[in-house]
């Protein structure tokens, strides 16, 4: 523990700026994957474990669609649709079938899963951690701000994922879907009365959520380095944002996973092997405090 | 299930336990006794989670903490105070009983999603602590060569001293948990995990017998975790990690957690095939993973689930036993 660290940080802007844009990257990122896990949730009941490999596979998708294309919006378009189309055929072959189930059946259906996705990316990608290189056109002098350098990329990152979070909640408040969506999560039988179909929601649910996991695997991969087993510490990350924001609010999870990446990046200062344990500390007092998430309905 | 009589139980369990100090005299070697040691400490810690999720329909994600801080404590009171292994297994058992009182008065309320998560939560914690205070847990390098001095005659420095206190514990335990979910004690929970509603009526405090339960499982964790420090001659931060309680819920659902010893027969299942997957191919994941797709989605339930839900059918014309089936996925009324 290095309090004085973490002080001589927070008095100097440089320092700041620094870690306030790394903490808003691993936030905005997490918040990519923590809303899927969050509209599952809160769709479906089912808590998918299995998200953070949605993440590794649109890094892994991405990577090779940059290696045959070279163009780094393919590349991350590839890792979306890609694990979207990924989602919906976990989603109709496996998970479909234990929705009725106890949640640790459908815990140990993630799990397997888990497990078969990462010996696969190891036979397909190999074992060894694949870099993705940063893309030519983010190439360029950083800028600077009250002397805390910010690179290109970074801005970057930190538009599309807040424009990604705007055009999400327009669709879950604004639009016709969004409207079925938050239906079928309050009465799914009632829903499918009015003649929806809700096997549809269910597997469109999931299509979203791998859509955007996948966008954010292809997103974090010239800034991470890709291994199997890369999902694991996301998915966890994801479920703490998920209790912190509130099962199911979309609002909550990107609130929530700012908040965590904030106390990553500050944290790794302060203390930085307590790192994890203080976001577990603060999902916790969360708890404790308000059972329902910060921006959670009593009662889910 | 009828109630079963104590004195038959506690013969049934000296016969088993006679069988098993004699089984290393047909087969020789250490792998025989190492593969018994390493059953009863997850086996314990199995069983003991099933007290919570098959009785009690409380899903826990975090029994991990128990076995990690098991593990731990036990290993810095003997490394530290120089105390004799009995004072130490009892201290241990003691400091859980605490942080599951503790701990659980937090979490036994709250809903079952929220209760998975906050018990994962804890668990975190301990692991983080494991790792941040390097100098008396020692950070990610675990703590390593613990004292055994002899007490009572066993000197569990020798293989099979080691492996007939493991056993001894291994069946006291599942005795001694066997008898509390046969008792009225046991009837309680499962009737907490039905209709948590109702429970009140009968001015039942579904409260405290959620928290004596959870308390009670902890204890036991921990003495799975005791086995484990011995077996590994250490504590190491894995065994705290979030992946300790996944592979207890992986046991436990493999074997079933309907039946009693669901929890035991899972955890030989997993072993065993831990064991021979890794010995066949470096594949581990894919091969382990296809069996449980398998298994969850073909049997939708546990081998003795399985096996028990079978039996039934057969003699489907004597009148149906009272299910003490699974906790229905719907039954969250009362929170």
């Amino acid at each position: 523990m290095d309090l004085g660290a973490l002080g001589n940080c927070l008095i100097s802007p440089s320092c700041v700026v620094t870690q306030t844009t790394s903490g808003l990257i691993i936030g905005l990122l997490l918040f990519l994957v923590a809303a899927g896990v969050s509209l599952i949730f809160g769709v479906l009941k089912v808590v998918n474990f299995a998200h953070g490999s949605f993440y590794m596979l649109g890094a892994y998708f991405a990577w090779t669609a940059y290696q045959v294309t070279g163009s780094y919006l393919v590349a991350v378009l590839a890792g979306g649709i890609g694990v979207a189309v990924f989602g919906v055929v976990f989603e109709r072959l496996l998970m479909s079938r234990v929705y009725g189930s106890a949640v640790l059946m459908q815990l140990l259906v993630c799990y397997g899963v888990i497990l078969i996705l990462d010996d696969v990316v190891k036979l397909v990608w190999g074992a060894d951690f694949l870099s993705f290189g940063m893309p030519s056109a983010f190439q360029q002098l950083p800028y600077v701000f009250a002397g805390g350098v910010v690179p290109v990329f970074y801005l970057f990152l930190i538009v599309v994922t807040l424009v990604i979070a705007g055009l999400l909640g327009l669709l879950i408040t604004r639009t016709r879907y969004g409207k079925i969506v938050r239906a079928a999560a309050v009465n799914p039988s009632m829903v499918s009365a009015l003649g929806i179909n809700t096997g549809v929601v269910y597997a469109s649910v999931f299509v979203l959520g791998g859509l955007l996991a996948g966008l954010a695997g292809g997103l974090a991969a010239p800034v991470r380095s890709l291994t199997a087993g890369m999902g694991t510490s996301i998915v966890v990350e994801s479920f703490i944002v998920t209790v912190i924001g509130g099962m199911g609010s979309v609002a909550g999870a990107l609130v929530g996973s700012i908040l965590v990446g904030l106390v990553r990046s500050f944290g790794t200062i302060g203390f930085p092997l307590f790192t994890e344990g203080l976001m577990f500390l603060l999902m916790a007092v969360v708890l404790v405090l308000k059972p329902s998430g910060l921006f959670g309905k009593r009662g889910v | 299930m009828g109630r079963s009589s104590l004195a038959r139980d506690v013969l049934l369990a000296i016969v088993v336990f006679a069988v098993l100090a004699a089984l290393p005299y047909f087969i020789p070697g250490k792998g025989f006794t190492d593969f018994v040691v390493r059953l009863a400490a997850f086996a314990i810690f199995a069983t003991s989670l099933n007290l919570l999720v098959g009785y009690g329909g409380m899903e826990s994600f975090g029994h991990g903490l128990y076995f990690g801080l098991g593990c731990y404590s036990f290993v810095l009171i003997m490394k530290n105070f120089d105390a004799s292994i009995p004072v130490a297994f009892l201290l241990t058992v003691l400091l859980s009983v605490v942080v599951g009182a503790v701990v659980g008065s937090i979490c036994v309320n709250l809903n079952e999603t929220y209760f998975a998560f906050l018990t994962l939560a804890f668990q975190m914690l301990l692991h983080s602590l494991i790792i941040a205070w390097t100098p008396i847990t020692g950070g990610d390098q675990g703590l390593t060569g613990i004292p055994k001095p002899p007490f009572l005659g066993m000197r569990l420095d020798d293989y099979y001293h080691l492996y007939l206190f493991a056993s001894g514990l291994m069946v006291a335990s599942l005795l001694v948990m066997y008898h509390l979910v046969q008792s009225p004690f046991g009837y309680t929970l499962r009737m907490i995990r039905d209709n948590a509603a109702r429970a009140p009526f009968l001015g039942i405090s579904v409260f405290r017998v959620r928290l004596m339960a959870y308390v009670i499982a902890g204890a036991f964790g921990s003495i799975g975790g005791i086995v484990m420090s011995l077996f590994a001659t250490g504590a190491f931060p894995d065994f705290a990690y979030w992946t300790i309680s996944g592979e207890a819920i992986f046991m436990i659902m493999l074997g079933g957690i309907t039946v009693f010893l669901g929890p035991l027969v899972g955890t030989i299942m997993l072993l065993l095939l831990n064991d021979v997957v890794t010995k066949l191919t470096s594949h581990y994941g894919l091969v382990l993973g296809t069996i449980i797709l398998l298994f969850a989605l073909g049997l939708r339930k546990g081998l003795m689930d399985f096996l028990a839900d079978m039996w039934r059918d057969r003699k489907r014309s004597t009148p149906a036993p009272l299910p003490t089936g699974a906790p229905a996925v719907s039954a969250k009324a009362g929170e």
